[in-house]
């Protein structure tokens, strides 16, 4: 049948530090960079206000408290930051390409439909199938309350509004199983508004296509 | 007179009823400060009782303690009380119970005001109280986003507690805004410039001012909202041509700037506490200032980032993006100032002091995560995660609690005049500093490992068992410790011993009297001539109670303080203050019948209670009249100045301005959200365009003249040429509404009802008020004694011609352009 594989480790199945696809690899990334340079800056900070009562007495002057480490210091952290970011955020974003794969999803209290445009009419209930290595376009619309649409593993979350349609472009590395969520509350099933993206290899997708396994 | 019979004088003329009475008809500021900050805590317990269920829910996997129709009232409760309820009222009751004494006056500017405020707090945390024990409390997260908290996802009641309860209690948020602010920019003791303002002033101004501009958004949307629920307007309902994200503007337009909001009050203790605990001045004193006005700015440009996940296009969230970590920079230039602050003095480890250390290691985290979150793609990630959960509890903890702790172990001695006594709040210092680290560092992990916030379970295997039990019981940790708090502060209220008055050294004037407060604050104004005028001058407490400074003289029997020029801080008027009264309470219940006849649909209580109100409003306000003029009186130390309510810019005056500003937020909103549903709401345009023609727009431009010329003319011509604008006004009123007969037809038929009875209301209004001026005149007032009332009547006709022309433009434009 498919080629799908075993169920990936148990402990990072919903987790967006343990990436299987490049935007989720992208952005695990920058929060790696993130947490070294909080981490720094915490340290430094603390130093300064630990040496308040260290340091012997005398004169402190203004300028290289206010200016120096309030403006410029913020400053020159953010503006790289935000370049680096700003960066990061143009990559993720859904461009055209031979080989996009384009599939829908609408989301309803509590389920999740998903339609794919390479096989009209077909529809598949929270199961999610894409090929993996190819780029996949998700077009995401709302039947009733706002929700979101989340596979941690592959992507960042995006949300699906009543009458508008947000796409997120997300892609797996391998093929397998990935746990997605719904990532906006939305009332007393929320917990359970889940879905599965499936990741087929080449055959495996072609064979969905035709329709197999229905 | 000596001093002991001048404080026996003036506690005769200020002091509260004695008993109970005293809690119903007190408007001394010293009173309702205590009241609210009490009120506010114990809201606090209630939201800290919620977050304790929702810790024992989480605490192990596939938890059966609550369904989740119970767990999510609780969460949702334990966000809506924390917010509204305690963190916002917590700084109106500081401010109240501090800012005149620390401004050298003898109250707030509108005393009533502060009564009335804080009983529509009272009764509107009721309201939200009852709907929790009842069962039936709001559901749908905090920030309420339709059509999830519409007839969609919460047909019940459950929503419209949320809806009435928040929007009858914010009017103590505008209320304790518009006085806050006319007392700092008035209320002051002489000499006291704006460059010699303590620096809490500075920062309540500017929280105050946010407020003004910051609660109108939330207001509206909660407006708008009741009305789809209650009568199908459709404003969030896609089909008919509303749209979900509205509200989330809405909301967040509001929700970003009550960050700061929260934030400036407690950096304003900080930047208060922290010199005397360092022995030192403020470094930096300006660039505080600067710091805090460009963070109020900065921070009503940001309330996207709390929408990155919405589908905005990627240019827009880069604008935002850069906004949210430019917010950064006059956060750092504060956190930098107290450090160098720290540098210069001498800073020991009392109470206060070590609580501010906690300030600092918690709240750097928290704005570090901030920036993280501020990185569009991490957000992408992050976004209602239990990262989330834990960065806003880092801000908010750290940013707010510990610094009000702060606050609290450095003014209890001037709350209860006693010194502290047992030890208590070292031992709850340090479970409430690891316990809340424990609670919130590892849950910023189960985040990433995939955590979302507001699920009420959770299965095993994903590496989130041991984070969420180290959270439940490092939770249940800090709840001890605030317990122990409490129990210290009523401990050292009650039985400790007599402390000095001035037991920290502070500069600032309310050391400057004995503790616990007098009634009147102090016996005699200062004339202040530096920014710690205790530090100038130690000998000025016993000068001010033998009366050597302003109005030591209570010879004239009633409440009197003085009123100064803004930028300079000389001496203008003198006040006189009403007395006690059960007004406030009274109609703050009538302003409560109002709620409740929408909350339970009883819609014809709804224009009783709104009669009610304005029976109150009036009888509020004739009481302040005078018929003839008092002319100049002495105020002390050679000075000689007219009473405030025969000069063209009475306090009052004052209070509309800056009530205006926030009336005149809410209608920038509403033309913002009708807007953003012309330009991006999917299903526009609606079926028709209302055409009202020329004659309409003849009759809204000869009624919004004929009100703005009303507010010139004499009493009894003013109110004919008001009447005749009402009319006009009503007559187009009238036009425009027939030919949108249904305002559940879509989104923009609603809008328009809205702008016209938006309109209607303050044609209304400002009809009313040059109504009471005609009607004091009849009544023998002279034309100098009416002359403060007349011109505040006509800031109100004027602003109402304005919303007539801009109500008629909104309405028309599209038809026109159709």
């Amino acid at each position: 049948m498919t080629t799908l594989v075993a169920l990936a480790g148990c402990e990072e199945s919903l987790s967006a530090v343990h990436p299987a696809g490049p935007a989720a690899a992208t952005i695990a990334t920058l929060w790696w960079v993130l947490l070294a340079g909080a981490t720094a800056i915490f340290l430094f900070v603390a130093g300064l206000l630990a040496w308040a009562w260290r340091r012997p007495p005398g004169e402190v002057a203004e300028r290289p408290f206010v200016i120096g480490l309030g403006l410029a210091f913020p400053l020159t952290v953010l503006a790289a930051l935000l370049a680096y970011g700003l960066v990061v955020g143009e990559r993720l974003l859904p461009r055209g390409g031979a080989d996009v794969v384009v599939v829908r999803a609408e989301a309803r209290q509590w389920a999740w439909s998903f339609g794919y445009d390479d096989a009209p009419g077909r529809v598949t209930e929270d199961e999610l199938h894409i090929p993996a290595g190819r780029p996949v376009d998700v077009a995401l619309t709302s039947a009733d309350v706002v929700h979101g649409f989340w596979v941690p593993r592959l992507a960042g979350k995006l949300d699906a509004v009543p009458g508008h349609v947000n796409v997120l472009r997300l892609e797996a590395d391998a093929p397998g199983r990935y746990g997605g969520l719904g990532s906006e509350f939305n009332g007393v099933g929320y917990v359970g508004h889940r879905f599965t993206v499936i990741a087929h290899d080449a055959t495996g997708w072609q064979a969905f296509l035709a329709g197999e396994g229905e | 007179m000596n001093a002991l019979r001048r404080h026996r004088a003036l506690t005769r003329i200020w002091a509260s009823a004695p008993g109970w009475k005293g809690w119903f008809t007190s408007v001394n500021h010293t009173d309702l400060g205590r009241m609210f900050l009490t009120v506010a805590v114990f809201f606090f317990l209630v939201g800290g009782i919620l977050a304790m269920l929702i810790r024992a829910q989480l605490a192990t996997p596939r938890s059966a303690f609550m369904g989740p129709e119970t767990y999510n009232q609780v969460f949702t409760m334990h966000g809506t009380i924390m917010m509204f309820l305690f963190a916002i009222p917590f700084f109106e009751g500081l401010a109240v119970y501090l800012l005149p004494k620390l401004l050298g006056t003898r109250d707030l500017a509108f005393p009533r005001l502060t009564a009335y405020g804080f009983w529509c707090y009272v009764f509107g945390g009721s309201m939200m109280i009852f709907a929790l024990l009842a069962g039936i409390a709001p559901d749908s997260g905090w920030f309420m986003y339709p059509p999830l908290s519409s007839t969609i996802g919460a047909p019940g009641i459950n929503s419209d507690f949320w809806l009435i309860g928040i929007t009858f209690v914010e009017i103590s948020a505008i209320s304790a805004a518009v006085e806050i602010t006319v007392t700092i920019l008035r209320y002051r003791a002489p000499g006291m410039s704006l460059a010699k303002m303590p620096i809490f002033a500075w920062y309540a101004l500017v929280t105050a001012v946010m407020i003004l501009t910051g609660f109108p958004p939330l207001i509206l949307g909660s407006i708008l909202l009741e009305l789809e629920r209650a009568f199908g307007m459709p404003f969030f309902q896609v089909a008919q041509g509303g749209d979900a994200l509205l509200w989330q503007h809405l909301f967040w337009m509001f929700g970003h700037p009550e960050v700061y909001i929260i934030f400036l009050p407690a950096a304003g203790a900080i930047s208060t506490i922290l010199p005397v605990m360092a022995r030192t001045t403020l470094m930096g004193y300006g660039w505080v200032v600067a710091a805090a006005v460009s963070l109020a700015v900065l921070s009503f440009g940001l309330w996207v980032h709390h929408m990155f996940t919405t589908g905005i296009p990627h240019m827009g969230l880069a604008f935002f993006s850069a906004a949210s970590t430019l917010v950064a920079v006059p956060t750092a230039v504060q956190i930098f100032a107290w450090i160098g602050t720290l540098w210069r003095g001498r800073p020991g480890l009392h109470l206060p002091m070590m609580w501010l250390l906690a300030f600092f290691a918690t709240f750097v985290i928290g704005g570090l995560t901030g920036v993280m979150v501020a990185v569009v793609p991490f957000d992408w990630q992050a976004h209602d995660t239990y990262f989330i959960v834990a960065h806003l509890h880092y801000v908010l903890i750290g940013g707010f609690v510990f610094p009000m702790l702060a606050a609290l172990y450095y003014w209890m001695p001037h709350f209860v005049g006693r010194k502290t006594y047992f030890k208590l709040g070292g031992v709850a210092f340090w479970l409430i500093v690891p316990g809340f680290h424990g609670t919130f560092l590892l849950l910023h992990w189960a985040g990433l490992l995939g955590m979302r916030r507001r699920i009420d379970s959770y299965g095993p295997g994903q590496g989130w068992e041991i984070i969420n039990l180290i959270a439940s019981v490092s939770g249940f940790v800090m709840a001890i410790g605030f317990a122990l708090v409490l129990i210290d502060v009523i401990i050292n209220a009650v039985t400790a011993i007599r402390g000095s008055r001035d037991p920290w050294r502070a500069g600032t004037l309310e050391w400057a009297m004995p503790t616990p407060p007098a009634a009147y604050n102090f016996a005699s104004l200062p004339h202040v001539d530096s920014r710690d005028p205790l530090y100038a001058d130690r000998e000025l407490p016993v000068r001010l109670a033998r009366g050597e400074g302003y109005l030591g003289d209570p010879a004239r029997g009633r409440r009197e303080t003085l009123t100064v020029d803004i930028a300079t801080g000389a001496p203008r008027t003198i006040v006189v203050f009403p007395g006690n009264t059960a007004l406030p309470v009274l109609m703050s219940a009538v302003t409560g019948l109002f709620f409740l006849g929408m909350l339970v649909k009883d819609y014809w209580l709804v224009p009783i209670s709104a009669l009610g109100v304005i029976g109150c409003a009036l009888a509020w306000v004739w009481s302040l009249g005078r018929r003839a003029p008092e002319g100049p009186l002495d105020a002390g130390r050679g000075a000689v100045l007219p009473v405030a309510s025969e000069v063209a810019d009475p306090p009052g005056w004052w209070g509309s301005l800056f009530l205006l500003l926030a009336d005149g937020t809410f209608l920038g909103s509403l033309l913002f959200g009708y807007a953003f549903l012309w330009t991006i709401a999917p299903n526009w345009p609606p079926p028709a365009y209302a055409e009202p023609g020329p004659a309409a727009l003849a009759l809204v431009l000869a009624g919004a003249a004929l009100t703005a010329v009303g507010g010139r003319l004499g009493a009894l011509a003013g109110v004919a040429a008001a009447l005749a604008g009402t009319v006009a006004v009503g007559l187009a009123a009238l036009a425009v509404l027939a030919q949108v007969p249904d305002p559940a037809a879509h989104a923009y038929d609603a809008t328009v009802w809205v702008l016209v009875g938006y309109a209607l209301l303050h044609q209304v209004v400002a009809l009313i008020m040059m109504a009471l001026v005609a009607a004091r005149r009849w009544a023998g007032h002279s034309a100098v004694t009416r002359r403060g009332a007349a011109r505040v009547a006509r800031l109100w006709s004027d602003y109402a011609a304005l919303v007539a022309l801009l109500a008629a433009a909104a309405v028309g434009l599209p038809g026109v352009l159709a």
